[in-house]
């Protein structure tokens, strides 16, 4: 079963097998507002953890999205280019952002479960 | 935008209705103001090209300039040693956009100046000033204003906008007669019981009004309008993407202390008079890029692609040399797309040239445009 991971700076990263796919919480899109550009890495490329690997722009400003493990991006996701209010509408379905293959596992230990973030969460 | 300053914010009288309405709110220029409300920026934006929004601009300077003689022409010609506008044209209740220069032809700050029309007050002058300026404003007026022109700073007053193709209409159901009043022209008069100066001006590029009135009465007067479903309330996030639009400047961002009226593409608002005859603080630059050209000039910047590009963004030319800066840059939701404007050498702004934008290390093509990039729609009458 797939689990989930988080990042203090809001992104999240859904394991499967070797694979993670990330994007940004609920809690991030609704503090970014409507979202109107999504910049992503090519597939291939090689990201380390905590490096900046994508932009998200909402009417207002950009914000760097950060990886939150090492490994190479297998694929971006293809429809926010259209369709970037995906990203407000449907953040931990359709509205993720690019997948890692994951080359570290043991960085998924420093990231909170659902449970923490969501204490982190109520912090703020 | 956002400039923080020390110590506590200040507030408008309509702070608290901010928070009832569930806006979320920001530190801009002192002030702690709502930058958005539950529906969003871009849906606020849309509301207000469709139909109405609603903006406290209280944060916003009032004054007043009184000449001791009782005579209008004094008020003008001591406000005119400050500005490049023809002041001493101005007919009662009409209304000018203007910039307070300094002594090297930069921009101190612009400003909204009004003739009042109220019988027995026809000689007073009204001035609408940025809020991060204001106080500094003042200082530059109590400095330079001679002493039979008294600067009344009002400090009691609200000031609510009112923009969009509903805005009059809406605003006119508490005051039949607001109806004809004509673009760059005010009225002091009754809105519901509630005294008010309407002027038929704005910062969107729509049709609509600026309303002052006594802070007592903000909310009250707020209350009655947003009762009407036409109107919405909007907060700063919309506020600047439909200036942006409308191609109108931001000041501390498009215009400051280094850039000329004629290099911001402002010379329309500096009438024929004054460009003759100079008279003001930085007359000697002005005219001279009147007579000669700017170096530079402020122009409007479309990317082709769907990234914005931000202020401070290096502008190039197609060969890739550094030929400007942008100096306001965001996302359009009225023409769906990126957009901005800044300033390039002169050789670069006539409209249709091709452009590149660095932006995280690349550079991504564009063109000069004509501004604005969404059309006025403002009511001449």
């Amino acid at each position: 079963m797939a689990t989930t991971k988080y990042t203090k700076d809001h992104e999240y990263i859904r394991i499967d097998g070797d694979v993670g796919t990330v994007g940004i919480s609920h809690y991030a899109q609704e503090q970014l507002g409507d979202v109107v550009f999504v910049e992503l890495p090519s597939s291939g490329k090689a990201v380390k953890k905590g490096d900046s690997a994508a932009v998200v722009e909402s009417v207002k400003a950009a914000s760097d999205i950060y990886s939150p493990v090492s490994g190479q991006v297998v694929e971006a996701n293809p429809d926010l280019e259209g369709a970037p209010a995906t990203v407000n509408d449907d953040p931990a379905g359709k509205g993720w952002f690019f997948k890692v293959k994951i080359a570290n596992p043991a960085e998924l230990d420093e990231l909170m479960d659902e449970a923490a973030y969501k204490a982190f969460l109520d912090t703020l | 935008m956002g400039e923080t300053q020390a110590g506590p914010l200040l507030t408008t009288p309509l702070h608290a209705l901010h928070g009832e309405l569930g806006a979320k709110m920001v530190p801009f220029a002192g002030y702690d103001m709502p930058v958005q409300y539950p529906t969003g920026v871009l849906a606020e934006h849309n509301w207000t090209r469709a139909s109405a929004g609603l903006f406290d601009v209280s944060h916003m300077g009032q004054c007043f300039l009184i000449p001791a003689d009782g005579r209008f022409e004094t008020a003008a010609a001591a406000l005119e040693a400050l500005v490049p506008a023809d002041v001493m044209a101005l007919k009662p209740g009409q209304q000018r956009y203007s910039q307070f220069t300094n002594a090297e032809g930069g921009i101190l700050d612009d400003l909204m100046i009004t003739r009042l029309g109220h019988p027995g007050h026809e000689h007073w002058l009204y001035l609408v000033v940025n809020a991060a300026c204001k106080d500094a404003d003042y200082a530059h007026m109590r400095a330079h204003l001679p002493a039979g022109v008294a600067l009344k700073v009002a400090d009691d007053l609200a000031l609510i906008a009112v923009q969009g193709p509903e805005a009059v209409a809406a605003v006119a159901t508490l005051a039949p007669g607001l109806a004809g009043l004509k673009f760059m022209t005010s009225v002091d008069l009754p809105l519901d019981g509630i005294w008010a100066h309407v002027s038929r001006t704005g910062y969107t590029g729509e049709d609509g009004v600026e309303i002052s009135l006594k802070s007592a009465d903000a909310v009250a007067l707020t209350r009655k309008l947003l009762a009407d479903p036409r109107v919405k309330p909007i907060g700063l996030g919309a506020r600047d993407s439909l200036r942006l639009e409308a191609g109108l400047c931001l000041y501390g961002h498009d215009i400051d202390t280094t850039t000329s009226p004629i290099e911001a593409g402002l010379t329309w608002s500096i009438q024929k008079r004054r460009r003759a005859e100079g008279g003001f603080l930085g007359a000697a630059r002005i005219q001279k890029e009147l007579a000669e050209g700017a170096p530079r000039l402020r122009v409007g910047i479309l990317p082709d692609g769907r990234a914005p590009a931000r202020e401070g963004t290096v502008v190039k030319s197609a060969d890739g040399q550094p030929i400007g800066t942008v100096t306001s840059g965001g996302f359009g939701p009225t023409i769906n797309g990126p957009l901005a404007m800044g300033y390039v050498n002169r050789r670069f702004a006539e409209p249709g040239t091709p452009v590149l934008l660095e932006v995280r290390g690349k550079d991504l093509a564009a063109k000069v445009v004509t501004m604005p990039f969404a059309p006025h729609r403002y009511v001449r009458g």
